[in-house]
């Protein structure tokens, strides 16, 4: 097993995001979700990152700072977005200055659909992003080409009311990734 | 001489591992201070192991060679002081593996790792003297700066180097990185300065100064095994005993208090050298 997906280091950037997401990426960290459990830190530095975390749509004015974040981050790395807003553009899609979903700048591998997205559903999407992390590094090895993010993609690009969804499931994941921890 | 190469080569093979080992405990102690589960004791390793694996990327070539040599004088630091040499070259061979960071923190150009370069430089200014008269509280007291001789002697230094004690105590809140006086570089990440020096430092590169913190760690920790030698077993297992309440001190003290400025980080490291050490030193000078 890679290690990259015992230790995934996070780089957390808000788009233009209502702060929503954002308070529930933290929410992750603290003492309630712990994900430090999993060797998750939120690094303030994408060259120490591995796992890409962008909440709210790109506009204008941001998607410089995103496209540089993404490519100060050395391979393997994931993109993981989190909340509608970023899946999508939610409901600022039709915004003049709004591009739409993080997806329109950068390669995204996982979507957490969601508004505002649960810490679970957070958790659940970073989670599936490791096995694509995962499989990255393995493709590193074999010198083979990076697996386009589109095909590896869950692209479960559902409405919001989806969201608590995935929270059941996501539940007992933690449980057993917290008893092997 | 076969002793000397033994406990060398132990240093090097061993010291990563407890170092690892204890930095794991650090984060697992300063999660349940903050009411979290933690991280598996061996999270470090796995950090490592993953920075290894990671994309090599840097914005200068030059810049692994000062951070290998930063590695390398660490390790013969460490090795110098479990080989029984002498204390004042352990610190000066330490000293110049910390330049070689600052040294590679300058080469990357990065603003931030810029800043980090200029506040560990006076962080080295603030812990040098007191490291440096410890040294010389252990030749007034023992009468010799060779580890070979103060691993053997017949008084415990402790009592009459209390002062000194205090102070590299102190001054080891600094060394470690930790919380009020994490001004270059703070272990915890999202905080100062992104990640002051380390910065720039991708991949491979960090990982390499990751296991050289593993060294630094338990050979400044030899430093506090010292004060307890007193050539019986009894004197080795206090020794240990209290390496060990002290790392746990400074991992206390990192969950306890805010970051301070580099201002205060400078003047209290000082006044601590001259009051406590300069203070135990003529009373060393007068009594023994």
């Amino acid at each position: 097993m890679a290690y990259v997906t015992k230790s995934p280091w996070v780089v957390h950037y808000d788009g233009s995001s209502c702060n929503g997401c954002d308070i529930e990426v933290l929410a992750c960290l603290m003492p309630m979700y712990d994900v430090e459990r999993f060797g998750i830190i939120n690094t303030g530095n994408p060259k120490h990152a591995d796992v890409f975390l962008v909440t709210g749509s790109v506009n204008e004015q941001n998607k410089d700072v995103v496209r540089q974040i993404y490519e100060q981050m050395p391979e393997p790395k994931v993109v993981v977005a989190v909340g509608i807003c970023a899946c999508h553009g939610g409901v600022f899609r039709d915004a003049y200055n709004i591009l739409g979903g993080v997806d329109t700048v950068i390669p995204v591998d996982c979507y957490v659909p969601g508004c505002a997205a649960r810490p679970e559903a957070i958790i659940d999407g970073v989670v599936k992003g490791l096995g694509i992390l995962q499989a990255k590094r393995e493709a590193m090895v074999n010198g083979a080409k990076a697996i386009p993010a589109e095909e590896e993609a869950p692209a479960e690009e559902a409405p919001a009311e989806e969201a608590a969804a995935p929270a059941e499931e996501t539940a007992e994941e933690i449980k057993e990734e917290g008893g092997e921890a | 001489m076969v002793i000397k190469v033994i406990s060398v080569i132990a240093y090097l093979v061993l010291a990563p591992i407890v170092g690892c080992i204890l930095a794991g405990l650090d984060r697992k102690v300063s999660a349940k201070m903050q009411r979290r589960v933690g991280p598996p004791i061996l999270q470090p390793y796995y950090d490592v192991r993953k920075l290894f694996e990671k994309e090599k990327m840097a914005p200068t070539r030059y810049q692994d060679f000062y951070i290998i040599a930063y590695l390398v004088f660490l390790i013969g630091a460490g090795a110098i002081f479990f080989a029984g040499g002498d204390l004042l070259l352990v610190i000066f061979t330490e000293t110049i593996g910390a330049a070689f960071l600052v040294i590679a923190a300058y080469s990357s150009n990065s603003p931030y790792a810029e800043v980090g370069a200029e506040r560990e430089l006076l962080q080295m200014m603030a812990y040098e003297p007191m490291m440096l008269l410890t040294a010389v509280g252990f030749y007034m007291f023992h009468g010799s700066f060779t580890v070979d001789d103060l691993v053997k002697p017949d008084t415990m230094a402790f009592l009459p180097m209390i002062g000194l004690f205090i102070g590299f105590i102190y001054i080891l809140t600094i060394k470690f990185r930790k919380s009020p006086f994490d001004l270059s570089m703070s272990h915890h990440a999202h905080q100062e300065l992104v990640r002051g020096v380390t910065t720039e430092f991708v991949g491979r590169t960090m990982g390499w100064i990751e296991v050289s913190h593993w060294y630094e760690n338990i050979f400044l920790l030899g430093f506090i095994f010292l004060f307890f030698c007193n050539g019986t077993v009894w004197g080795c297992v206090i020794g240990a005993l209290v390496c060990i309440a002290a790392y746990f001190l400074e991992v206390f003290i990192d969950n306890s208090f805010a970051r301070m400025k580099w201002q205060f980080a400078f003047k209290s490291a000082w006044i601590v050298a001259i009051v406590l050490g300069m203070v135990n030193i003529f009373i060393l000078q007068l009594v023994f």
